[in-house]
């Protein structure tokens, strides 16, 4: 049984809920499933709803929900009485997202370094990073960025000491026993191990994202032929 | 109608309220840093309060109106010209087409906030026209001005300051203001050092007695290396006696955060959707448009209040802005 969430304010216009103190996929079906409920009918005046790994926050205008003693101790009210309904609410599984990767095909340059780390071949490592069946717990960082858990043991890798100024889009990496996928071209310190030609942030498509916290991700892995025809390089 | 831009100035970029709602896929919110401004701006020209401004940083843009216009500009004093003829500020201004606006120095505070009635005609991205470089969203093609930008303006329902339309025809000078004008420095925005109240943070309680007294009690400065996404302070240390393990969650616009070499960072409005470094405190929203308005050197001390208190030091400052829109509404063309 998980405990009570506890309520904590977060300044004159946030709250955060805590469902608990640990990486735990069982709380985070929980927060993801807090979260689609509350974003399927949100009370009045709250703005956003921000799953992460034990907490989910709500960003709220305190002059929407209006004077009870206070827009916070009004909002806890129907929160209060909501979150204790929904404990024994049945958990939704999330949906299933396979994503193409191209491991290592010149795109991912730190594969082989990697495989050298944990004594496996680029092919082991490609292999192991495929098999696992991976959890959305955030996304953040960057719009689109999805922080992947429950990474096989055999290829944790820390991440750099110093991060590149510039990790392409659509990279998959690898950062401490987390996995995850480069949006956009931005600086990263992840250790790259393939890419994906897939988009994983569209702004003018709704929703604009791939992937949301609760969803299950699956690697599929896919020739460079296939990673060009895919990306619309050409064969 | 359109905004020609003749110099971007530093930092120049379309905002609005923000880009709520979409913060679950990890993209800020964005919007004006001092949104008080913004929102006075919006309301002087007769702007619903959605339609972005021009967020004008320390050094100003030099703009031509191609048309008849109707500005505003609130928030810190950049000296806008127009001809050599100070523009005066927290007043509609009624412009002939052909003017060029100019800034020059910075005399009080950082931002500059105008509004040009009609707004700026920009396409929404995910519900909002607010500029986010990182990822290339809203404004002009999700970045800072240009030389050369061509900002096209809505269209609006004609003239709204008929007044000033006569007193402009009668007088042949560049631009006609009202004699009105609305308090804008609500909040006391030169304040030497500035104050702003914050309320206890997720991690308060964690931090020994000396930190917390350091962040109340002493005065910090405004780092160089400020800026959109973060408000850093120079001071004293605040340091936790042990490390918290602290998995990444949500923060908000003033989470003032701490990272272990102790140098505060208040989050502003493109902040990161979630961080992981301990939360001291969070700054009252009711101030934040104060903390928009410090450069760097510029001094800053903190205050506790209780949320409570910051709430209803909130909703007063909702009441202000609705009484500033009920007054400037009784002079708007009926």
């Amino acid at each position: 049984m998980l405990p009570n969430p506890r309520l904590i304010t977060m300044g004159d216009r946030a709250l955060v809920i805590e469902f608990g103190d640990r990486l735990d996929p069982q709380l985070s079906a929980r927060i993801a499933a807090a979260a689609q409920h509350l974003r399927a009918s949100p009370p009045p005046g709250v703005l956003d709803i921000v799953p992460a790994y034990t907490t989910l926050a709500l960003h709220y205008d305190p002059a929407v929900i209006g004077a009870g003693t206070t827009p916070y101790e009004a909002l806890i009210e129907q929160i209060g009485a909501w979150l204790h309904e929904q404990a024994d609410a049945n958990l939704l599984p999330g949906r299933l997202v396979e994503i193409p990767v191209c491991y290592g095909c010149g795109l991912g340059e730190d594969l082989e370094d990697v495989a050298r780390q944990h004594g496996l071949t680029p092919e082991e490592v490609a292999t192991i990073h495929a098999s696992t069946d991976y959890r959305v717990y955030l996304v953040g960082f960057v719009p689109g960025f999805a922080y992947l858990g429950n990474l096989d043991s055999r290829i944790v890798t820390p991440r750099s000491d110093t991060p590149r100024p510039h990790v392409p889009a659509g990279s998959v990496a690898i950062g401490g026993d987390q996995t995850g996928v480069y949006p956009l071209d931005t600086p990263g310190g992840w250790r790259l191990i393939g890419r994906t030609p897939v988009k994983m942030f569209t702004p003018e498509s709704e929703p604009p994202c791939l992937l949301g916290a609760g969803d299950t991700v699956r690697f599929v892995p896919i020739s460079r032929a296939e990673f060009d025809a895919l990306s619309g390089n050409g064969a | 109608m359109n905004v020609l831009v003749l110099k971007p100035g530093m930092l120049t970029t379309l905002q609005d309220s923000g880009r709520n709602g979409y913060q679950h896929y990890g993209v800020p919110v964005s919007g004006a840093m001092d949104l008080f401004s913004h929102r006075v701006a919006n309301i002087l020209v007769g702007n619903s309060s959605d339609e972005a401004t021009l967020e004008i940083t320390l050094q100003g843009p030099r703009l031509e109106f191609d048309q008849d216009a109707v500005i505003a500009i609130c928030g810190g004093n950049l000296s806008p010209v127009i001809g050599g003829d100070e523009v005066p500020e927290g007043k509609a201004v009624r412009l002939r087409a052909g003017s060029v606006l100019d800034f020059g120095a910075c005399q009080a505070g950082c931002r500059s906030y105008l509004a040009v009635r009609g707004g700026f005609d920009v396409p929404k991205v995910m519900g909002s026209r607010s500029t986010y470089e990182t990822a290339q969203l809203g404004g002009i093609h999700g970045r800072a001005l240009r030389k050369d930008d061509r900002l096209p303006i809505g269209e609006s329902d004609g003239d709204i300051y008929p007044d000033l339309d006569a007193e402009l025809a009668r007088s042949g000078r560049a631009f006609a203001f009202p004699k009105w004008a609305v308090n804008q420095h609500i909040g006391k925005l030169g304040r030497v050092p500035q104050v702003a109240r914050i309320i206890p943070g997720r991690h308060w309680e964690a931090f020994p007695a000396t930190a917390r007294d350091a962040l109340t009690g002493t005065e910090f400065r405004i780092a160089p290396n400020s800026n959109r996404m973060g408000i850093r302070l120079d001071g004293s240390a605040i340091e936790l006696e042990n490390p918290l393990e602290i998995l990444s969650e949500a923060v908000t616009f003033g989470t003032i955060q701490v990272p272990p070499a102790g140098q505060p960072i208040v989050l502003m409005a493109d902040r990161q959707t979630v961080g992981g470094y301990p939360k001291i405190a969070e700054v009252a929203s009711v101030d934040l448009h104060l903390l928009a308005q410090l450069k760097p050197g510029d001094g800053l001390r903190f205050e506790l209040v209780s949320l409570a208190q910051a709430q209803a030091l909130w909703l007063a400052r909702e009441q202000e802005l609705m009484t500033i829109r009920e007054a400037v509404e009784k002079h708007l063309a009926k």
